[in-house]
């Protein structure tokens, strides 16, 4: 049984590490050679380091681009995520919380916005119409539309094992909702909270589509446009372009080796009540 | 009776931002796929969209790619997302390196994985073609070869989601009570029995999830697609997402929107009814 498993272990590190690794280690070694060894497409050991000539180089690109472009990503990200949170924080509540006639439409709406593909030249005339087309804002809005329904699931989920009692018990104190909500329910969603902000972050930061649609432009472009306009611009330069991927999956590393238990959670847990 | 501590108008603010950014499109865009639209004005044409739409086989060639497309990849990720969350629940050396090395890929840029691998597949150049050559093996035009190019597309898909996957079928898994499993090796159940009569019917819950969560993305793909061959060579690898795409770039606001009423039908016509019958299957178990 030990021995078997030794085994079995064995050709499944060594098939992980081709399917999964040698990708990986293919980006990280074509991000430090110099533009002819790159050319060669090879996986190869790099005849020079360039790690730090090519760093600059894809930072200083085009009037440090990539540096405004992390911090459009960065403004989308953190706003989106914080209006999310609390928007579907309060909507889970009062939805987990309380039967009326309105609990069917809103579990139903909630399962539309996990199905239905959004309309996309609606939305613009829409955002043309409030005046947010072309803006942050209206894009970190359209975030927070297209992701309550997953983040309302994953809180509603948790409400179910947080007691009655304490919200009863901060009522016959004498707290109005938004004390009960704020002051004694929001502090003890902290763990699931947390797994929504990871799992969005790392949806929203790699988010492509929507940056795309509703807010062109190229002081408006965010990490993954960025990265889509080097990869015309750097056709020949390979090692530029691997230097940008590289940058730009250093985010989501990070959140994996922070938080990738969070994140497992909650991509099973919504996905599995979904 | 007092005011409710769970006030309605907690509801307000999120159905402020749903409503208007979400379902008012939703709903408007039943109307603008019927009109000849440039955002300034429009006019009604009828179902003039849809005829363009189903009349022009470049058009209708992404309907069927968007379904070969879906289903490859939802199908790839079942087939390979169980055996690879059975490896990973047994007792094997170097678990947690493998359940990371599967898993990462799902947090990575889709445009980072899709660039990174049109340079992987490159047919002469390529890392991919290369090896297999040292294998003796020539190795297709992956991306540049029309008959290819989309299942090598929907190949990378399923690199970079079959750990999720993998990580809904794990939880599943690790769900399953180890009596069943000790029963049935007490009654002699081999391997492969374990797998089919117990494994199997008991993760189904999990495949359910997998195969809903993976025909949802499939259909709506576009950003792998877009980075990897934008629909071509020709339109050989378009779906539906592209066509919107395509068309809205051309100006073409009132036939891209019938794109999205089209992918709109597309999707609900095939994941309600299938969610619903998995239901029942597993209620049956």
């Amino acid at each position: 049984m030990r021995r078997r498993g030794w085994f079995l272990g064995s050709a499944a590190v060594l098939v992980s590490v081709v399917v999964f690794v040698v990708p990986f280690a293919f980006i990280v070694l074509q991000a430090v050679k110099d533009p002819r060894g790159a050319a060669e497409l090879d996986f190869s050991w790099p005849d020079q380091f360039r790690f730090v000539e090519n760093l600059v180089e894809v930072v200083t690109a085009r009037d440090y681009m990539l540096v405004i472009a992390f911090i459009n990503s960065t403004i989308l990200t953190v706003g989106s995520v914080t209006v999310l949170v609390i928007l579907a924080a309060m909507v889970a509540f009062v939805l987990q919380r309380r039967r009326t006639r309105w609990t069917g439409l809103v579990n139903f709406l909630v399962l539309a916005g996990l199905i239905i593909p959004p309309a996309v030249v609606p939305t613009i005339w829409v955002l043309q119409g409030v005046g947010l087309f072309r803006t942050m804002a209206g894009l970190i809005l359209v975030e927070v539309a297209f992701g309550l329904s997953f983040s309302i699931l994953l809180f509603r989920n948790f409400l179910a094992t947080v007691p009655r009692e304490l919200d009863e018990s901060a009522v016959i104190d004498g707290a109005g909702p938004l004390r009960v909500f704020f002051q004694v329910i929001f502090p003890l969603l902290r763990s699931v909270a947390v797994t929504v902000i990871v799992v969005q972050s790392v949806v929203i930061f790699n988010d492509f589509v929507n940056p795309l649609y509703f807010l062109p432009g190229e002081q408006n472009a965010t990490v993954q446009l960025t990265l889509y306009n080097f990869s015309s611009q750097y056709a020949t330069q390979y090692n530029l372009l691997f230097m940008d991927i590289l940058l730009i999956t250093v985010p989501p590393l990070l959140m994996f080796l922070v938080a990738n238990r969070r994140i497992v959670a909650g991509l099973t847990a919504g996905a599995v009540k979904g | 009776m007092t005011r409710s501590p769970y006030p309605h108008w907690f509801y307000l603010p999120a159905a402020v931002v749903y409503g208007t950014l979400f379902l008012v499109p939703t709903f408007a865009s039943f109307y603008f796929a019927l009109t000849r639209w440039t955002l300034f004005d429009q006019e009604f044409i009828g179902v003039e969209n849809f005829v363009t739409f189903f009349g022009e086989p470049a058009l209708v060639q992404g309907l069927t790619n968007t379904l070969i497309y879906a289903v490859v990849t939802s199908g790839l990720k079942v087939v390979l997302g169980l055996p690879i969350a059975i490896l990973l629940t047994s007792n094997i050396i170097a678990r947690g390196f493998l359940r990371s090395a599967v898993f990462f890929p799902v947090l990575v840029s889709t445009i980072g994985v899709g660039l990174t691998f049109t340079i992987l597949m490159h047919p002469s150049n390529g890392l991919i073609n290369d090896a297999l050559a040292a294998l003796g093996v020539q190795g297709p035009a992956w991306l540049t070869d029309p008959s290819y190019a989309l299942l090598s597309v929907a190949l990378v898909d399923v690199w970079k989601g079959v750990g999720l996957a993998t990580v809904i079928y794990i939880a599943g898994l690790v769900s399953i009570p180890r009596e069943y499993l000790e029963a049935a090796r007490v009654d002699g159940a081999g391997r492969w029995a374990t797998f089919r009569h117990i494994l199997l019917p008991l993760s189904m819950p999990a495949t359910t999830t997998v195969i809903i969560l993976s025909l949802i993305g499939g259909l709506r793909s576009f950003d792998l697609i877009w980075a990897m061959t934008r629909g071509g060579p020709g339109f050989t690898s378009d779906v539906i997402a592209s066509v919107i795409y395509k068309q809205y770039q051309a100006g073409f606001y009132g036939l891209s929107t019938a794109g999205n009423v089209v992918l709109f039908v597309l999707v609900t016509a095939i994941v309600l009814p299938l969610s619903r019958w998995l239901g029942r299957k597993e209620v049956e178990l």
